[in-house]
C-alpha cells in the first residue's frame, strides 16, 4: 500500500475536489451510463489524488473540477493497481 | 496462385530471422556461375542470372521450376557460392557488439557464469511478465561491451584485445585486421544460448550466418529485364549489381584457386565485399554507392524498400485511386460556392455508374450513342453477366441499340453530379468537402471565391483534387453531410469559415460606404450581376427626373426582412460613437457604425466584419435564422453584387496611394532625427553611470528596453503621421481598413518608416566582434547600428539596412518553417489518439471498446459548430429578440491568428534559450 503524503494537495486551488463514492452510488453511475467499470477512465493508486483520499484498487472516485466550458464538470474514475496499469 | 489468394488467411505472427548458407542452397531454383545473361540470339543462358528456373516474365512461356505462366509463377531464388566469405552491411553493428562482449578465443560472453545466469533469470521473468525483451537486450548490451581491453577472459584466461570498428566493415584487433574468415570462426564459437541475450534468437539465426558464404539472387521476376523501343535490352539495376558480384566472384576464385599473389586475392576480396555491400544497401556511409553508367546511383534491395518513395510509404501504405483528378484552380466568381467547374477533358475521363432502366434507357442510350469522345457520352458498357465493352465511335450505335434494362452504362460527368473536392493538406473537415460539378471549357478545376478560407486556397498555382462518387448511397451521404453549404460554420471557432475575401471585401465598401449615389440605370446594372429579380425600392432622391439609389439601399434588397443587427464594424476605431447620419454629417465619422433594421441598412459600412470569411456577422446572423441553402445563396448574390459594385465604379492601387506631401515627410524626418538624439542621450547616461536601472531589468537592459521604446515610438509616430495623409479615399487605406488585404503598419512602412529590425526579439547584435557589421565602430550602441531602419519602402533601404532588415526577415521565414513542421506533427499524434472516438448518444465520449473518455462531450455538451463563437448561445440576440429591440452586439474576442502565431513564437524562443543555456554534461550528472 502506497504511503500518503504528510500534506493534503487537496487543499491546493489547482486541484480538484476527489471522493470515494459509495457503492450505492457507483451502481447508479454504472447505471445511468451502461458500463462496466472497466469501461470508466482509470487513475492510479499511487496518484496523489487518489493518496489523499486514501482510495484502493477497485474504488470509484468522483471528481469535480473547474471548466471553461461548463463551470463544473463531474468525472469518474476506477482506483488501480498502479503496478497493473 | 489465383486461387490461393483468394482463401483468406489470418496472419498470427511474424518471426524474423537469419537465413543460413543450407537454407538458401536449399530454396535454390539453379546455382548462379555465370555473369552473362543472354545468348546472341536472346535466349537466356543457363546457371546465369536470368536463368529460365527462376521464373518467367515474358508472355507465352512456361516456368521451368514450377511450369507456370506470367503473373502466377511468383519466381524463384537462385544462389552464387561466395568464393570467400564477406560481411552482411545489415548485420554490423549486430556482429560488434558480439566481437566487443565475447572473448576471443573461446567465444564466450566476458562476463562471470553467475552473471549469465542472471541475464538469463532477468530475460525469462520479463518473458512471463510480457515486457519488452528488447529493452533487457539493449542494457545488457550497453554494459557488456564496454572497454575490455587488457581483461582476462573468466572462461578460458585469454587476455581481451579492443576491437575497433572502421565503416563500411573493416574490423580490427588492435590494428591488425580481422578477416571475414576470422569474424566467422570467432562467431562460429559463441554460445546459442549466449547470442540470445545479445538479441539473436537462437531458433531461426546463427550469428556466423552474419557473414554470407553463400548469396542468395533474387528471382527474375522482381528484377524485369524490359526491351526498350529501339529492341536493345535494359536491365534493372539489381541485375547490374549481380553481374558485378558474379564476376568478381569469379575473379576472386580464379586467382586464389591459381596461387596468385595474397595481395591480389585481398584486393579482390575487398572489391567483393564492396559488391555485395553495395548489392545490399547502395546508401551505406563509407563507401561510394555504385553508380549506373549514366552516372545515376543504382537503386538496390534497401532503396527499394527505404524512405518516402520507398516499397512500404509508396506502395503499400499509399494508394492510388481511380475515378479523380488532379489540375490547377481557378476562381470563378460567377458559380455558386457549392458548384466546382470541371474541365471538359477530365469530364470525358471521369464516369459514373448509370443501372439502365425501363424508365432511363432513352437518357442512357443518348450518352451511348455520343461515344467516349463527345461530350455527355459513355465510356463502359456492363452486360449484366458483368462483361465490360468498351464504347469505341465505331461500336457506340450499335451498343446503344444493344442496351436493355439490367445493364450498367459508365456515363460522362454531366452538371449537378456530386464530387468531393479537396485540398491538402487536409488539416480539418472543411479540407473535403462536396460539390455540384459544372462542366466548363479549359483546363482547371473552377472555384468561387468565398470557398477558399475553407480550403486555405489561393490562386498562385494550387492544385486541387476531385473524386467522384460511384454509389447512391455515397452521393446521398456526400450531398447531406458534406457538400459546402453545410460547412460555412466552422467548428473550429462557431462562425462562418465561408465568405468574401478581398476585392468583396473592398466591393462591399465601395458600394455602401457613406451615401454614394448610383443613377436608377447604374443601381440595375449592378443588381442584375447579383441576378437580383425584384422591385425597386424608393428612390433615396430623385435630381433632374433621374431616380438615385443609395448603395446602402442597394445592398438592403438582398437582406431578409427580419435581419435586425447593430455592431461597430473594424474600420470604427471608437468605442462610443453614434450611427453616422447622412443629413447632419454627425455620428462616427468612419460610417462604422452599422445598423440594420428589418432587412434595411440604415448606417455604416459593410467591411470584413460584416461580410468576410471567419468574421461575417451578416452571414453568421442569417445562416442561423434561415439555414444552410437561404445562406449559400445570400453568399453567392452578395459577393456577386459587391463584385458588381465595384467593377461599376473601379478599384486600383499603385505605388502613388502611399505618397505624402513633402511637409509631412520632414515631420516624420524631425521625429525621427528626435529619437535619434534621444538615443544618443541614453548611451551617454549609460557610458556615463546616470542611467537608472529598471526595476528587476540590468543596466545593459535598461538601456536597451528604453532605445527600443524610444524608436519604437518614433515608428508608431511616423505612421501616425502618414496615416494623417492617407485618407479613407485612398484605396490602399480602403483596403487595409476594410479588412480586405493589408494593414495600416504595412502602408506606414511603405510611406513612412520601416522600423527597427530584431532578432529573437532584440535589436540585432550578433555580427562581427563587438560591432553587427564593419561599417560601424566597435560598440557603437546607436540606432543604426543596431538594425534601426529609417527609410521607408518606398524610398529604399540603405545596403546596412537592407542586411538588418533580411536578418529579421530570414527569422520570420525560420519561424514559419519550424512551426509547420512541428504543429504537423503534433496534429498528426492528435488525429491518431482521437481518430475513433466518438459522441454516443448520451453525450459521452467513448473509444471503439466503449471505455468513457469524456463523461460529456466538452464537458458541456455543446456541438462548436453551433455555438456562438465557442458560447452556447447568444444572450444579446435572445434579449433583442425577445424585447423587439436591437441591442449593441457584445464585441466578439477576434480570432486573431496572427497572434497566436507571435505567442508561439514568443514559447519557442524561451524554450530555445533555456536549452541553450543548458549544459549536456549536466544532463549525465542529473541521471
Ligand atoms: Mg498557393
Ligand atoms: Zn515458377
Ligand atoms: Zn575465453
Ligand atoms: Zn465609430
Amino acid at each position: 500500500m502506497p504511503k500518503p503524503f504528510k500534506f493534503d494537495v487537496l487543499k491546493h486551488e489547482f486541484v480538484p475536489r476527489h471522493e470515494i463514492m459509495s457503492e450505492e452510488e457507483v451502481e447508479e453511475l454504472q447505471e445511468e451510463y451502461d458500463i462496466s467499470k472497466e469501461q470508466l477512465p482509470r487513475i492510479l493508486n499511487t496518484d496523489p489524488g487518489a493518496l489523499s483520499v486514501r482510495a484502493r484498487p477497485g474504488d470509484v472516485l468522483r471528481i469535480t473540477r473547474k471548466s471553461d466550458t461548463a463551470g463544473q464538470a463531474t468525472a469518474y474514475r476506477l482506483c488501480v493497481e498502479a503496478s497493473d496499469a | 496462385m489465383r486461387n490461393v489468394a483468394s482463401t483468406p488467411k489470418k496472419i498470427g505472427d511474424i518471426q524474423f530471422g537469419l537465413l543460413g548458407p543450407q537454407e538458401i542452397r536449399s530454396m535454390s531454383a539453379t546455382k548462379i556461375i555465370t555473369a552473362d545473361t543472354y545468348d546472341d540470339d536472346g535466349f537466356p543462358i543457363e546457371m546465369g542470372l536470368m536463368d529460365p528456373r527462376l521464373g518467367v516474365i515474358e508472355p507465352g512461356l512456361r516456368c521451368k521450376t514450377c511450369g507456370n505462366t506470367v503473373g502466377d509463377c511468383p519466381g524463384h531464388f537462385g544462389h552464387i557460392d561466395l568464393a570467400m566469405p564477406v560481411i552482411h552491411v545489415g548485420y554490423n553493428w549486430m556482429i560488434r557488439n558480439i566481437l566487443r562482449s565475447t572473448c576471443r578465443n573461446c567465444g564466450r560472453m566476458l562476463a562471470t557464469d553467475s552473471e549469465i545466469e542472471d541475464y538469463h533469470a532477468t530475460m525469462e521473468e520479463w518473458r512471463t511478465q510480457n515486457r519488452d525483451v528488447w529493452e533487457l537486450i539493449k542494457k545488457t548490451i550497453k554494459k557488456e561491451t564496454r572497454g575490455k581491453s587488457g581483461h582476462e577472459c573468466v572462461h578460458c584466461g585469454e587476455i581481451q584485445k579492443k576491437v575497433e570498428f572502421d565503416k563500411p566493415s573493416t574490423y580490427r584487433e588492435e590494428g591488425h585486421k580481422l578477416t571475414p574468415v576470422d569474424i566467422r570462426e570467432w562467431l562460429e564459437r559463441v554460445r546459442p544460448e549466449e547470442a540470445e541475450l545479445l538479441g539473436l534468437n537462437p531458433d531461426v539465426a546463427k550469428p556466423e550466418w552474419m557473414v554470407l558464404t553463400v548469396m542468395p539472387v533474387p528471382p527474375v521476376t522482381m528484377r524485369p529485364s524490359i526491351t526498350l523501343e529501339s529492341g536493345e535490352r535494359s536491365e534493372d539495376d539489381l541485375t547490374h549489381k549481380l553481374v558485378d558480384v558474379l564476376r568478381i566472384n569469379q575473379r576472386l576464385q580464379e586467382n586464389r584457386d591459381a596461387g596468385a599473389p595474397q595481395l591480389i586475392v585481398e584486393d579482390l576480396w575487398e572489391l567483393l565485399q564492396y559488391h555485395i555491400t553495395t548489392c545490399i544497401d547502395n546508401e551505406s556511409s563509407g563507401i561510394p554507392p555504385a553508380r549506373h553508367r549514366s552516372g545515376r546511383p543504382l537503386k538496390t534491395l534497401s532503396q527499394r524498400l527505404k524512405g518516402k518513395e520507398g516499397r512500404f510509404r509508396q506502395n503499400l501504405s499509399g494508394k492510388r485511386v481511380n475515378f479523380s483528378a488532379r489540375t490547377v484552380i481557378s476562381p470563378d466568381p460567377n458559380i455558386s460556392i457549392n458548384d466546382v467547374g470541371v474541365p471538359e477533358a477530365s469530364a470525358l475521363e471521369l464516369t459514373v455508374p448509370l443501372n439502365v432502366t425501363p424508365y432511363n434507357i432513352d437518357v442512357a442510350r443518348e450518352f451511348v450513342k455520343n461515344g467516349p469522345k463527345e461530350h455527355p457520352g459513355a465510356n463502359y458498357v456492363v452486360r449484366p453477366d458483368g462483361r465490360r465493352l468498351k464504347v469505341t465511335e465505331l461500336n457506340a450505335e450499335n451498343l446503344a441499340l444493344r442496351l436493355e434494362p439490367g445493364y450498367t452504362i459508365e456515363r460522362h460527368l454531366v452538371d449537378g453530379d456530386i464530387v468531393l473536392f479537396n485540398r491538402q493538406p487536409s488539416l480539418h473537415r472543411m479540407s473535403i468537402m462536396a460539390h455540384e460539378v459544372r462542366v466548363m471549357p479549359a483546363k482547371t478545376f473552377r472555384i468561387n471565391l468565398s470557398v477558399c478560407p475553407p480550403y486555405n486556397a489561393d490562386f498562385d498555382g494550387d492544385e486541387m483534387n476531385l473524386h467522384v462518387l460511384q454509389s447512391e448511397e455515397a452521393r446521398a451521404e456526400a450531398k447531406i453531410l458534406m457538400r459546402v453549404q453545410e460547412h460555412i460554420l466552422s467548428p473550429r471557432f462557431g462562425g462562418p469559415i465561408v465568405g468574401g475575401i478581398h476585392d468583396e471585401v473592398s466591393g462591399g465598401f465601395v458600394l455602401t460606404h457613406k451615401h454614394k449615389h448610383y443613377a436608377k440605370k447604374e443601381a440595375l446594372d449592378i443588381l442584375s450581376r447579383a441576378r437580383f429579380q425584384s422591385e425597386l425600392p424608393e428612390p433615396d432622391k430623385v435630381e433632374d427626373g433621374t431616380e438615385y439609389f443609395t448603395g446602402k439601399q442597394i445592398f438592403s434588397l438582398l437582406l431578409p426582412s427580419d435581419l435586425n443587427l447593430k455592431y461597430r464594424s473594424e474600420i470604427c476605431p471608437h468605442k462610443d460613437c453614434d450611427p453616422w447620419d447622412p443629413e447632419t454629417g454627425e455620428g462616427c465619422e468612419f460610417d462604422g457604425y452599422v445598423v440594420v433594421e428589418d432587412g434595411e441598412l440604415v448606417a455604416g459600412t459593410i467591411d470584413e466584419k460584416s461580410i468576410g470569411a471567419f468574421q461575417g456577422e451578416f452571414i453568421n446572423r442569417i445562416i442561423r435564422r434561415h439555414g444552410a441553402s437561404f445562406t449559400r445563396e445570400f453568399i453567392d448574390r452578395m459577393t456577386r453584387l459587391v463584385l458588381g459594385a465595384i467593377m461599376h465604379d473601379g478599384f486600383s492601387t499603385a505605388i502613388d496611394d502611399e505618397d505624402i506631401p513633402a511637409q509631412a515627410q520632414q515631420q516624420i524626418d524631425d521625429n525621427v532625427q528626435e529619437a535619434r538624439d534621444n538615443v544618443e542621450d541614453l548611451i551617454r547616461q549609460f557610458e556615463e553611470g546616470e542611467l537608472e536601472q529598471m526595476p528587476g531589468r540590468g543596466l545593459e537592459e535598461t538601456l536597451e528596453l528604453k532605445i527600443m521604446q524610444e524608436l519604437g515610438e518614433a515608428r508608431d509616430q511616423a505612421g501616425k503621421i502618414a496615416g494623417e495623409h492617407l485618407g479613407m479615399e485612398n484605396p490602399s487605406v480602403i483596403m487595409a481598413r476594410s479588412g480586405a488585404r493589408g494593414s495600416m503598419l504595412n502602408l506606414s512602412q511603405m510611406a513612412g518608416v520601416v522600423g527597427q529590425q530584431a532578432v529573437r526579439g532584440e535589436r540585432i547584435t550578433r555580427g562581427y566582434e563587438d560591432r553587427t557589421l564593419s561599417h560601424f565602430e566597435r560598440g557603437d550602441l546607436g540606432a543604426d547600428a543596431k538594425g534601426f531602419v529609417e527609410s521607408s519602402y518606398k524610398d529604399g533601404l540603405s545596403p546596412t539596412e537592407f542586411f538588418f532588415h533580411s536578418m529579421g526577415g530570414r527569422e520570420g521565414l525560420v519561424d514559419t518553417a519550424v512551426r509547420t513542421a512541428r504543429s504537423g506533427y503534433m496534429q498528426r499524434r492528435l488525429i491518431n489518439a482521437l481518430e475513433d472516438l466518438r459522441v454516443e448518444y448520451d453525450g459521452t465520449v467513448r473509444n471503439t471498446v466503449g471505455t468513457v473518455i469524456q463523461f460529456m462531450y466538452g464537458e458541456d455538451g455543446i456541438d462548436p459548430t453551433k455555438s456562438h463563437r465557442g458560447k452556447p448561445v447568444n444572450v444579446t440576440q435572445i434579449v433583442s429578440d425577445v424585447v423587439g429591440e436591437t441591442a449593441e452586439d457584445e464585441p466578439v474576442e477576434q480570432v486573431d491568428e496572427d497572434a497566436y502565431d507571435s505567442q508561439d513564437a514568443e514559447l519557442m524562443r524561451s524554450l530555445q534559450d533555456e536549452m541553450d543555456i543548458q549544459n549536456p554534461d549536466d544532463f549525465e550528472g542529473a541521471e
